[in-house]
């Protein structure tokens, strides 16, 4: 189905904004002014922004530890993400959870995560409660091709089949979990689609790194899912990191050239922008506005967390509900 | 004597018990790093460095690298160890008990008593704690007042790099589940270590790091060198303190404590664990039973606030216990009466 040029700009947009914000991160990181563990969703926008492109309010998300991407197309506030990786009293978390905690509730992000497999149980239970609702909401576990081998994913999925939560999987095979290799961790079948589909799931499959594959995927995917009494289904997105699994890791386990090699063939920006243009859809003058008013936001975004006031120690006492 | 890193005491205890006994086998999520990657095996050696260059030299079978799944790191770290091995097993961070906590609690504290005596489980359950790197809530959590808690298990929080040498070989070699507390902060932390191989610290032995009459401070991790900061900054004005580091919170050395306080009189225990049901408050219980009659003072913990640990630097600061706060709880306790 073709997408109108307002879509078209909105979603390229929305994954420009993510890359942005991620390159300047990269870079401010680098100064030392940053605070904790950051991990860059850089690359993978495509499929950020592919599946949350369908969503509303309504349907809820559950993010990993590396959750900026996820965050920003589910409509999470730049500045106020920006502000809470700073640290900053500003920030959408007032600066208690940093990078890998970041929260918005209300636009149905239920929170990136530090624990690893920690996301998919907790979306079963949105998933249910879409289910008892039964308006077509959905809920949306993003996990990575590492958080597949933990026992809470295997649970998750098979509670979700035996419930029949209106619930997602949507796995992000990027080969690496830390620094190990996909083909090493994930046993048998190299595939982690195929083991959702074991537990009785219907699954899909798409390019990670090709916006148009993830949204008519995904498309597919919602169709079926919010059809009441269908239950949960899974999707494996084969995708990209383009930083290491942290800033400030070596990569060692990266072979000669391949990140260059990604860059110039498995970017979803490039690949967008080629394909749009291509087809006539938008023009190059199109994009180039929107690449301009996207890092006129990031410097914004930066510029206000900088200047924006910090905790006080008196703050740490704030949102308990009891103090010794 | 050498000197080393903390971390260097930790990978070089584990290469050189892994050369003596060939049972001693390592497990963990990027222990080897680099599996199943262009770049091979050996890419990291351990996020914190503490088994690089042991998959070289011990190979895939005794040092192995798991999938993400810390409830089957420490399952199989049981059945190694009921069948035989001596396994290390990390966990990156000391927050993943979370995660694996019946295979501890219920499985491997439990066996030798449940099992009525008849078996060994000799398994160390490595991992990093501790506050200071604004790793916020889910990376930066203490677990020894957790730990400490179950019955079945020992716990080591080694604070100088001597000590995680003797107390890890004790560890290795002993036939208990061990669970083995590194301090994140206190990894790049340099200090002298016996050369010998068979050097050891038995558990249950603390250690006295400062020695003074007035006051008796415990401690134990990275806020044991505040303490030390402390005591100097004190001794400077006449005062003095017992510095005493724990090394176990299970078994732990209550003689040492008490010798010391009933010379002193006077206690604070300074605890990285939030304060109810904590180290802090268990010590001082135990004080109050014990030595009443020397107390010259309410013995008095000095903890972080109830709250999980926050993000930003300036939550974490005020968050975790300082030099000026242990400082002005010693100053309590000697003003009192
Ligand atoms: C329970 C738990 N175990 C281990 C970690 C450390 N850790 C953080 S991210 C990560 C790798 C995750 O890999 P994957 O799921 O593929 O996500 P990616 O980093 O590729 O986005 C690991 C091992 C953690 N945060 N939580
Ligand atoms: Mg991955």
């Amino acid at each position: 189905m073709q997408l109108s040029r307002e879509e078209l700009l909105r979603a390229y947009r929305q994954m420009k904004v993510i890359r942005e914000f991620e390159e300047r991160l990269h870079i401010d990181i680098q100064t030392g002014e940053i605070a904790g563990f950051t991990h860059l969703y850089c690359g993978q926008e495509a499929v950020a922004v592919g599946v949350c492109e369908h969503l509303s309010t309504e349907d809820k998300i559950v993010s990993t530890h590396r959750g900026h991407g996820h965050c920003l197309a589910k409509g999470c506030d730049v500045n106020g993400m920006m502000a809470e990786i700073w640290g900053s009293r500003d920030g959408l978390c007032k600066g208690k959870g940093g990078s890998m905690h970041i929260a918005d509730v209300d636009k149905g992000m239920l929170g990136a995560n530090g624990i690893v497999g920690a996301g998919a149980p907790i979306a079963v239970g949105a998933g249910i409660a879409a289910k008892i609702d039964a308006k077509g909401h959905v809920a949306i576990a993003f996990s990575g091709d590492g958080a597949c081998n933990q026992g809470t994913t295997f649970e998750a999925m098979n509670m979700a089949v035996v419930t029949k939560a209106a619930c997602i999987f949507v796995f992000e095979n990027n080969h690496y979990s830390e620094h190990t290799g996909f083909e090493y961790a994930v046993g048998t079948q190299k595939d982690i689609a195929s083991r959702a589909e074991a537990f009785g799931m219907k699954v899909w499959r798409g390019d990670g790194t090709d916006f148009f594959s993830v949204f008519e995927t995904m498309r597919e995917v919602l169709d079926y899912v919010r059809v009441p009494g269908n239950g949960p289904a899974a999707v494996e997105f084969d995708t990209e990191r383009f930083f290491g699994h942290f800033e400030g890791d070596p990569q060692r386990y990266r072979g000669p050239g391949e990140l260059d090699r990604i860059r110039e063939t498995r970017d979803c920006i490039k690949k967008f922008r080629a394909s749009v243009t291509g087809a006539g859809l938008l023009t190059d003058a199109d994009i180039d506005a929107v690449d301009a008013d996207v890092m006129e936001a990031i410097e914004t975004a930066v510029a206000k967390a900088k200047a924006a006031p910090r905790p006080t120690p008196e703050d740490v006492l704030e949102d308990v509900y009891i103090s010794y | 004597m050498a000197r080393m890193m903390y971390r260097e005491a930790v990978l070089s205890t584990i290469a050189e018990e892994m050369e003596r006994d060939p049972n001693v086998v390592v497990l963990g999520e990027d222990v080897v790093g680099g599996n199943g990657t262009a770049g091979g095996p050996e890419a990291i050696g351990g996020i914190w460095s503490t088994s690089a260059g042991l998959y070289g030299k011990f190979g895939g079978d005794r040092v192995i690298d798991t999938p993400i799944s810390e409830s089957a790191i420490v399952g199989a770290a049981a059945g190694l160890a009921l069948s035989g091995k001596r396994p290390v097993a990390e966990l990156m961070f000391a927050d993943f008990i979370g995660v694996s906590l019946d295979q501890i609690w219920n499985q491997i504290a439990k066996f030798r008593y449940m099992f009525g005596g008849k078996t060994k489980c000799p398994a160390v359950i490595r991992m990093a704690w501790g506050a200071g790197y604004n790793a916020a809530a889910q990376h930066s959590q203490a677990a020894h007042q957790i730990l400490t808690g179950m019955p079945g298990l020992k716990v080591v929080m080694p604070s100088t790099p001597a000590d995680v040498k003797g107390l890890l070989r004790t560890a290795i070699r002993d036939d208990d589940p061990v669970i083995f507390l590194e301090h994140k902060a206190l990894y790049g932390v340099k200090g002298e270590v016996p050369d010998d191989k068979d050097f050891m610290i038995p558990f249950g032995h603390a250690r006295l790091s400062r020695a003074g009459n007035d006051v008796t401070i415990v401690s134990t991790g990275l806020l044991l060198g505040f303490c030390e900061a402390v005591a100097d900054k004190l001794a400077a004005e006449g005062i003095g303190c017992d510095v005493i580091d724990l090394r176990t919170t299970s078994p732990i050395d209550e003689e040492a404590i008490l010798d010391s306080v009933e010379v002193t009189g006077r206690l604070v225990v300074v605890d990285e664990a939030p304060p109810r049901c904590s180290l802090a408050n268990d010590i001082c219980a135990m004080v109050a039973e014990k030595a009443f009659a020397s107390l010259k003072a309410p013995p008095l913990g000095v903890n972080p606030p109830h709250t999980p640990v926050p993000f930003a630097r300036e939550l974490e600061t005020a968050y975790l216990p300082s030099i000026p706060k242990i400082e002005a709880a010693v100053r309590k306790v000697l003003s009192y009466r």
